[in-house]
């Protein structure tokens, strides 16, 4: 086998791969064949580095050098460049700012420097489709040790020393998880992955099953073994593709190489692993929603106890945790359970992956010690605002979770620390918002979207949540009352208290937060028919100013309704009663006459 | 192959490592230089010498980078040896067959060869 004097390192995250990083590969191989260096020089293609704002992303070691927004026509040049003559391309290096110099090396990114990357510790390090590149960081050795060194009873206690919690959003202790699963009795248990990432703008499940498969597969098997089951799922949505792609692959290198199936590494214990797809409904990341749509049922939770470790799966005791709880197995048993205690606060130890989106500089996978404030995680690690505006609220754990403010942004994250402002952990999406930001209608947003989810099992989130979004629409549009608000407060109460799982009883958070840090935005909407930020159409006004206006028609040109009149002679004007509110006019104007109000 | 024990698992390790040790870091670090007047007085032969060196000998935990011109451009071609927490050493007019030489003296043995010794960076 050759040795290469150089990996290049293509990210094949879903980001990238969307940015073309597919080509950027195959240019890269075209173009080092081309100079004859394809027999010192590697191309491997990764899972998500994290830093999909400045993908493609692609990296040369031995150096570690870090490039961003790779296009195909620049592959001839690195390859010239930098693997024929030792150049580093200057101009693809990333760029904090104008006046800053540019980063060379992937560690020195500020982006990286406050990361402890211990679920994300193979992402866009290894082939995520080679088992091998897996076993050489340590893959798979977990999984020996406690197949070969250690009985059901030391794992758990070792997992219940790390500390570790539920990385899905309810934060249950694992070990414990575990351990009641364990003192079922039973002929017959599995251990489920929860993979059914629905939260618009999280994506660090996905990202694990793309870059780092195996992480979850061994996490899996050990779990199996501490608690004494033979067969597991995985439950993956099937609009991710690529995730469900490399888990096959993976799956398939672990069972050739004897470390999942009958007999794993010669010992009794035998563990299969099946792959359930998903149709992409958000209650089914509820685990017993979870637990009916793989027996082919359909995906409606159904009220506990009996809790899963007890009666769950096909009726037999069962586990379910998250995908980046599986991947945080492998580290805690070799590395032990002090170790991962030993980071993160009192009560919520280890890492957390956030998916950092929204009016952030640098959007993109983030894994922090828990204990970091979001200052942190907003300022340091994502840059800061965008345009450098002012930082409004950050919406922390999706549609379940609740939005936090400026107050907030010192709070150390852990899990005791944000119910406590009223968000959740959840699953780790974090949604930054700047001064732009209706607050009114983000609520709406995420009402939206869990009123459109409610399997409709329970009348409060079936009913409830319906009737609290009509109010939000008539807020909106400048049509609500003060009484609404107060009836908007009391079912919000009423929904989260009385409905059946998760799903209903989360629902209500974006509004009863934002009612709380954000009322005063509620009101301008109801008493002064005015949205602060300018945002929800129904109470905005576009006006052309007539000292402003040169006359030109672009305005009346482009609009879709026809409703702007005027001609060389008089300014433009606008008809209220027939304008969408559709905004276009005011981006075509040339001379900025025409504004919002 | 089915791996059926730990030490199964440590092989399948151990080569797997080697496979991709040019991403791992803390080794001794080979430089060559590769500007135009490196290429023009034969670094890309050294080059490949070296890396046949290496895997002749079987010593993995070598990287081997390529610079640009540094300006000592009479001197070319240029490799430099950096041993981890030693000084970094620099070799000029090196040739195809001094390779083996700096290989086993310098990085297997420790010993500077001084008869192409230009420069030393603390």
């Amino acid at each position: 086998m050759p040795t290469y004097r150089s990996h290049v390192l293509v990210c094949g995250g879903t980001g990238c791969i969307a940015g073309g990083s597919a080509l950027v590969q195959a240019r890269m191989k075209e173009e080092l064949a081309k100079k004859g260096l394809d027999k010192e020089v590697l191309v491997v293609q990764t899972g998500c580095h994290g830093m999909c704002e400045l993908g493609p992303i692609l990296v040369v070691y031995p150096e570690g050098t870090f490039y961003t927004r790779v296009q195909p026509e620049d592959a001839a040049e690195i390859v010239e460049e930098h693997l024929y003559k030792g150049r580093v391309v200057e101009r693809l290096l990333y760029r904090p700012s104008e006046k800053l110099e540019s980063v060379k090396h992937y560690n020195e990114l500020p982006f990286y420097a406050k990361q402890n990357r211990i679920a994300l510790r193979n992402c866009g390090y290894i082939n995520p489709d080679n088992i091998e590149e897996y076993i050489a960081r340590d893959g798979y050795q977990a999984m020996g040790k406690v197949l070969l060194e250690m009985t059901p009873d030391d794992v758990i206690s070792e997992i219940k020393k790390s500390g570790l919690r539920g990385r899905g959003g309810g934060g249950f202790p694992t070990g414990m998880k575990w351990e009641f699963c364990k003192k079922s009795v039973s002929d017959k248990k599995y251990t489920i992955c929860n993979a059914d990432e629905g939260d618009p703008g999280a994506f660090m499940d996905r990202s694990i099953l793309e870059g780092d498969p195996h992480s979850v597969l061994e996490g899996m098997a050990i779990g199996a073994y501490a608690m004494g089951a033979d067969e597991g799922y995985i439950y993956c949505r099937a609009e991710y593709p690529l995730a469900i792609k490399r888990l096959k692959a993976a799956i398939a290198q672990a069972e050739s190489y004897g470390l999942l199936g009958r007999n794993i590494m010669g010992t009794n214990f035998s563990f299969e692993l099946h792959i359930k797809e998903g149709a992409g409904a958000f209650v089914c990341g509820e685990e017993t929603a979870l637990m009916a749509s793989i027996e082919g049922e359909r995906g409606m939770p159904r009220p506990r106890p009996p809790f899963p470790a007890n009666k769950g799966l096909w009726g037999k005791p069962s586990n379910i945790n998250n995908v980046e709880t599986w991947a945080n197995v492998n580290p805690i048993i070799l590395k032990g359970g002090d170790w991962y205690a030993s980071m993160g606060t009192e009560k919520s130890k280890g890492t957390k992956v956030f998916a950092l989106t929204g009016k952030v500089k640098n959007t993109g996978l983030v894994e922090v010690p828990m204990g970091i404030t979001i200052r942190e995680i907003i300022f340091d690690l994502g840059g800061g605002i965008i345009d450098d505006k002012k930082f409004k609220a950050a919406q922390i754990g999706g549609p379940s979770g609740g939005c936090l403010t400026e107050e907030h942004l010192d709070l150390p994250v852990s899990y005791e620390s944000l119910t406590a402002a009223g968000a959740i952990m959840g699953s780790g999406g974090l949604v930054i918002m700047d001064e732009d930001t209706c607050m009114v209608d983000v609520a709406k947003f995420f009402l939206e979207f869990t009123q459109a989810e409610s399997c409709g099992k329970c009348v409060p989130c079936r009913e409830g949540t319906k009737q609290m979004l009509l109010t939000l629409q008539r807020i909106t549009s400048g049509k609500g009352t003060m009484e609404d608000l107060d009836k908007l407060e009391e079912l919000a109460v009423m929904v989260k208290e009385s409905s059946l799982c998760g799903l209903g009883q989360t629902a209500p958070n974006p509004v009863l937060t934002t009612l709380r840090y954000f009322r005063d935005e509620y009101e301008a909407h109801i008493k002064d028919k005015k949205c602060p930020a300018k945002a929800c159409s129904g109470l905005i006004q576009y006006l052309v100013s007539p000292d402003l206006c040169r006359k030109c028609g672009l305005c009346a040109k482009n609009c879709p309704v026809n409703c702007i009149s005027g001609d060389r002679q008089t300014p433009y004007v606008i008809d209220q009663s027939r304008c969408i509110k559709c905004g276009t006019c005011l981006e075509v104007c040339p001379f900025k006459a025409i504004r919002k109000e | 192959m089915k791996i059926t024990s730990l030490e199964d698992l440590r092989k399948i390790k151990a080569s797997a490592t080697d496979q991709t040790s040019a991403r791992s870091e803390g080794k001794t670090r080979i430089i060559i230089g590769l500007g135009t007047c490196g290429i023009a007085a034969g670094a890309r032969a050294v080059m490949e010498a070296v890396l046949e060196e290496l895997s002749k000998r079987g010593l993995k935990d070598v990287s081997v980078e390529g610079t640009g011109c540094i300006g000592m451009c009479q001197q070319e071609p240029l490799l430099d040896v950096i041993r981890p927490g030693e000084p970094r050493i620099t070799y000029g007019r090196v040739t195809v067959q001094d390779v083996p030489r700096i290989v086993t003296e310098h990085l297997v043995n420790g010993r500077i060869v001084e008869d192409r010794l230009i420069g030393r960076a603390d």
